[in-house]
């Protein structure tokens, strides 16, 4: 863990061609979101449930102008602004909700995977019958009962999207544990007297807690989708409360046969431009560090200093 | 392999129904509990405006929602191994019945994207694979990475708004009424009514209506298809054997087509059996988008309802399906491939 920013970039000086291309490219995307999230008050020009301004109310269905620069839908909202809050609420969600399967996976796995016996029987069961339960309609039957409890915030769809993620979480952790523990250093630090409680956080949790950004990477670009979908379903976040692009997917589907392209299209690109710059940062971290696909640039081989001459860098 | 040894077929499936079973209960109790021991009263939320307070209590009482809850999830348990899946709330139906009635445009659809997804993904993951990291590679993958990105309803928009007006394709239900007039209901598949009856005109509007949205959901997993047919087709084009045949003087191109291109599609069966939760979550997202009249659509409108009643069925029975066919994939896998019994 020596050597954090080096550590980071590790993955990028490693690529080759166009796995490097697809990483850089899925950043950038990325990137882009997470800016207009952060910035949304001032780039948005309206607020995300605002349908007049200065007095003047918006124009229903409206064509994209110079004042809306993407038009307005059918509840006189304008759309480029809530194309720029929706960033927001799908960066809260999905902040929040791998946070939460951080906070709950990662001790849930741990736990398991070193004191093994009922307990560890017990977990696994749940988490394999949750695993194998088809992920979506998981998140329906969370966020049916959430909303119907909270209301459509987005805790509740948060609450719902951790439900159907913890499993990859806890599974991964677990099985590393399993693996980490038999390892002579922990044997050594139980020699000496080092409490279940100190191995766990001390020893274990640093080889475990490896394979989680990868996850979720992967994980984030799934709850993108999986938000919008539960918006579409109108089981997310309502229209007033915050700018949710699925939902908004779903107000312009009516207006698709007149021939009103822009309440719809921009919201749908919006979630297609971030789930691509998502799963580019996964594929492109997948293909350099899974060793059956990556193809590694050779790295030039530092001899010691008795050779005379360097011997020439290959590639 | 000993016939009765540890890697005898028989024993193969055994094991894997039983393992099966725990699975179940537990998915089962998932279910009950998430619906049933939720706080609020479900028969007032499905039913609040439409009946008088005496009414929703005797409504109650039929449920048996005033019963222990330890009574009501055995009730649950009993009543699904005996196939009762319970009745809507809304509407008084029994679940079964909506799903049958329904399942049909449900089959069709998923069938018909399975398809289109075949037909796609597969030529297009096999060219990607052979020539790795070429200009089509990258654009194949730009595909495969985009149809996976695209919502489903995004993408349906997209064919309502551009592609439906030019080609006269209807964007709305699984035939138009003067169709469903005409064939005689025999199976719950309208398109094999349709075919039964014989009626040209027939079978034309239900394909028409079936185009869009089976497009639609097949682009979703034709991006996988793609995914995986690359990866193991590159992964197979440097095994062994490969260059073994090469090395025999064997063309490349016969290399490719007559020893790769089989051993790449292998592990497809495998995933074409885990796409089946995933195709099940995208018709419950194509259905409402098409108004494609299948159970996803069914659960959408109960969902819209706060029917706790259909939801617990109809999820119950999403999820039965899917563990079924989880173990028959396994099975399936277990025939094709000897290695996967021990």
């Amino acid at each position: 863990m020596r050597g954090l920013p080096t550590g980071l970039l590790k993955p990028f000086t490693q690529t080759t061609g166009l796995a490097r291309w697809m990483l850089v490219v899925g950043v950038l995307l990325t990137a882009v979101f997470v800016v207009c999230a952060l910035f949304a008050p001032w780039i948005a020009p309206y607020g995300f449930a605002q349908a007049s301004a200065h007095g003047t109310p918006f124009p229903k269905v409206g064509h994209p102008d110079s004042q809306h620069l993407f038009g307005t839908d059918r509840l006189f909202f304008d759309v480029f602004s809530r194309v720029i809050w929706g960033a927001r609420t799908a960066l809260e969600v999905v902040i929040l909700s791998i946070f939460l399967c951080v906070v709950i996976g990662v001790p849930l796995g741990l736990a398991s995977g070193y004191y093994g016996g009922w307990f560890d029987r017990i977990v696994v069961l749940v988490m394999d019958a949750m695993y194998a339960f088809p992920s979506f309609l998981l998140a329906i039957v969370f966020s049916f009962l959430l909303t119907n409890v909270y209301g459509g915030s987005v805790v509740a769809v948060s609450l719902s999207l951790t439900a159907v993620y913890i499993p990859q979480y806890f599974r991964v952790v677990r099985n590393t544990t399993l693996s980490a523990k038999e390892a002579t250093y922990v044997e050594a630090a139980r020699a000496i007297g080092a409490s279940d409680g100190v191995i766990m956080r001390r020893y274990l949790l640093q080889n475990v807690i490896q394979s989680v950004p990868v996850l979720g990477t992967l994980n984030a670009a799934d709850a993108i989708l999986t938000l919008a979908g539960l918006g579409f379903l109108g089981l997310g976040i309502q229209s007033t409360d915050a700018a949710e692009w699925g939902h908004d997917l779903n107000r312009a589907l009516a207006d698709a046969g007149s021939g009103v392209w822009w309440t719809g299209l921009y919201p749908g690109l919006a979630i297609v431009l971030l789930v691509t710059g998502l799963t580019l940062v996964g594929e492109g971290l997948n293909e350099t560090l899974n060793p059956t696909l990556r193809r590694r640039r050779l790295l030039p081989v530092v001899l010691p200093p008795r050779t005379p001459t360097p011997v020439p860098e290959e590639d | 392999m000993s016939r009765a040894g540890s890697g005898s077929l028989p024993r193969y499936i055994l094991q894997r129904i039983l393992l099966v079973i725990p699975m179940i209960w537990v998915i089962l109790t998932i279910v009950f509990v998430l619906l049933r021991v939720a706080p609020g009263d479900p028969v007032s939320a499905a039913l609040g405006g439409k009946l008088n307070a005496q009414a929703l209590q005797q409504r109650r009482d039929a449920l048996g929602f005033n019963r222990p809850l330890i009574a009501q999830y055995w009730d649950y348990l009993s009543s699904v191994a005996h196939l009762d899946f319970g009745t809507t709330f809304s509407d008084n139906q029994p679940v079964l019945r909506v799903v049958r009635d329904n399942g049909g445009a449900t089959l069709t659809l998923t069938a018909a994207a399975f398809v289109v997804a075949l037909l796609v993904g597969i030529p297009l993951g096999l060219l990607a694979g052979r020539y790795r990291d070429s200009v089509p590679d990258v654009m194949i993958r730009m595909f495969g990475i985009l149809s996976y990105a695209a919502p489903v309803f995004f993408v349906g928009f997209l064919l309502q708004l551009y592609v439906a007006g030019p080609l006269g394709l209807p964007t709305s239900g699984d035939a138009s009424p003067i169709t469903v007039f005409e064939v005689q209901p025999k199976t719950h598949i309208l398109l094999l009514d349709a075919l039964l009856s014989g009626n040209g005109t027939a079978i034309q509007d239900v394909v028409k209506h079936l185009v869009l949205p089976a497009t639609t959901l097949g682009l979703l997993i034709c991006g996988i298809f793609i995914r995986l047919v690359r990866v193991n087709m590159f992964q197979t084009m440097q095994a062994e054997y490969v260059e073994a045949a090469e090395a025999r003087g064997i063309s490349r191109s016969k290399v490719t087509w007559r020893h790769a291109f089989r051993n790449a599609l292998v592990p497809v069966v495998t995933v074409v059996g885990l796409q089946f939760a995933l195709l099940l979550g995208g018709a419950v997202l194509t259905e409402p988008t098409f108004n494609w009249p299948g159970i996803g659509y069914k659960l959408v409108f109960y969902i819209n309802n706060r029917d706790y009643g259909a939801v617990q069925g109809i999820i119950t029975i999403f999820a039965l399906a899917v563990v079924a066919i989880s173990v028959l994939i396994d099975i399936v896998n277990a025939l094709i491939d000897p290695r996967v019994r021990f």
